[in-house]
């Protein structure tokens, strides 16, 4: 117990000191706790961005910060590629994850708006497979209150959420249904589908 | 004779395996977990997504903007009204499901919501239940009942109007309206009323939830993969099978699996 105790002092005072959730990784894996501070930063971000009166661009650029700081976009990317990202050049990889970065700022930066007056909770932590699973409620006016989980990972080399699963729709899932469609209307062209995620969103 | 016997049966050997296989996935599919982990199964695609079609248009044409004149011309608490009044007329049906299902919990608390919100609330039109912090409705449809049977999900399904769908929520919505208990009770005006409220309710939901469904019809590339796999995702999450064990590893994932992996063909 004592050594959860100190684990966890330990973990509190990093985030402290960095004053970020971002704990560089050691040779520890990935901890509930650790999980858990990521998340409860990644909440308490949105509450604050939620609560605040700042105009629809405001928040847009609000959530783009959250997503680069605490989602791993560059598996996301990938894992939405799906197949196609094997026959991808570095080069191609590179320009389609800063796209899909935009997109997706854009898309859901866009619905982020109607958060407005609520607040997120987190739950519990359980782990999965080779990562963490965090269950947070959303608690938005006028509707019933809703699942969102966050899957978490240190393969990045950082703490990082490569999904999040709002009553059980992925984001990666979803979107890999989309990129997907997007490329074989590009008749798989890869560098055709970057441009295109360029303007949509 | 036998040596002639001999090579044709094995010949056959790899056609009765197959056949042993598919017999086998058929039953792992009768699992009521088993499912949770399974990715798209949709043969009729052509002919679904011809309805698809006819749905996108016949939202445009009348749904959206009919559920958008509806929100402007109905003030919110009347709007809300009839909303938990048709939720409350769900109630009745949601019941004999839980029933169905042995599911006793969710049976009193579904009848305990109905007493409270037809007497206190007015028959319906307000929702103390919620208010008095009881158990949220249980929503059970025959779909879920045979779900829980043991029933297959089956292939993907769009139907006309209704929506997306699958072989076995296609048969449990049909029968939902013959085991729904007002059905038998209701007299005639008042079953129209009952039908009135719940296409209201359905244009409520389509004005409250409009940017997220005006996204998936018109903004995504392909809408009926989207709307597909959304309401596939959300399906199989109402009816539990979903943990986090049903989602791949992104880090050793190739991308050449299937998107969901089975937890249980391990």
């Amino acid at each position: 117990m004592t050594n959860d105790t100190s684990r966890r002092t330990f973990v509190l005072s990093a985030v402290a000191l960095a004053g970020t959730a971002l704990v560089p990784l050691d040779a520890q894996a990935l901890t509930e706790e650790r999980a858990r501070t990521l998340v409860a930063q990644v909440v308490r971000e949105i509450n604050q961005t939620i609560e605040s009166s700042g105009s629809q661009a405001a928040v847009i650029r609000k959530f783009e910060q959250i997503f680069q700081r605490y989602a791993d976009v560059s598996i996301i990317a990938r894992s939405t590629l799906g197949a196609d990202a094997r026959r991808a050049s570095n080069a191609q990889m590179q320009a389609f994850t800063n796209a899909f970065r935009g997109y997706i700022t854009r898309k859901y930066g866009k619905r982020f708006d109607e958060f407005r007056g609520g607040r997120i909770e987190v739950n519990s932590v359980r782990e999965v497979k080779s990562w963490h699973e965090v269950s947070a409620t959303a608690y938005l006016p006028g509707q019933s209150p809703f699942e969102v989980r966050f899957l978490v990972s240190d393969k990045s080399g950082q703490d990082k959420f490569f999904d999040m699963v709002v009553e059980g729709i992925s984001l990666r899932l979803s979107e890999r249904e989309e990129i997907g469609a997007m490329l074989d209307q590009r008749n798989g062209d890869i560098d055709a589908l970057i441009q295109a995620l360029q303007n949509a969103g | 004779m036998l040596p002639v016997i001999h090579p044709s049966f094995r010949r056959l050997a790899p056609l009765v395996a197959l056949i042993g296989v598919t017999v086998l996935a058929a039953c792992a599919g009768g699992q009521p977990d088993a499912q949770a982990g399974r990715g798209t199964f949709d043969p009729y695609e052509e002919q679904n997504r011809e309805v698809h079609a006819f749905n996108k248009d016949f939202d445009r044409k009348l749904v959206r903007p009919v559920s958008k004149g509806y929100d402007a011309a109905v003030p919110d608490d009347i709007e809300g009204a009839i909303l938990r009044f048709s939720d409350n007329t769900s109630l009745p049906g949601a019941i004999v499901n839980n029933i169905l299902q042995l599911n006793m919990k969710a049976a009193i608390e579904d009848t305990a919501r109905l007493v409270v919100n037809t007497t206190v609330g007015l028959g319906g039109l307000f929702d103390p239940a919620t208010e008095m912090g009881m158990p949220a409705a249980s929503d059970a449809d025959f779909g879920q009942t045979l779900h829980v049977w043991g029933a297959g999900e089956g292939a993907y399904i769009e139907l006309p109007v209704l929506g997306p769908s699958t072989q076995r929520d296609t048969f449990g919505t049909v029968v939902d309206v013959f085991t729904n208990p007002l059905r038998y009770v209701l007299n005639d005006p008042s079953r129209a009323i009952n039908r009135g409220t719940s296409v209201a309710k359905g244009l409520t939901r389509r004005s409250r939830f409009s940017d997220t469904i005006d996204e998936v019809l018109y903004d995504s590339a392909d809408s009926y993969a989207q709307s597909r796999s959304i309401y596939l995702q959300g399906r199989r999450f109402e009816l539990g099978g979903t943990g986090g064990e049903t989602y791949t590893d992104p880090y050793e994932d190739d991308g050449s699996t299937a998107v969901m992996e089975d937890p249980y063909d391990q």
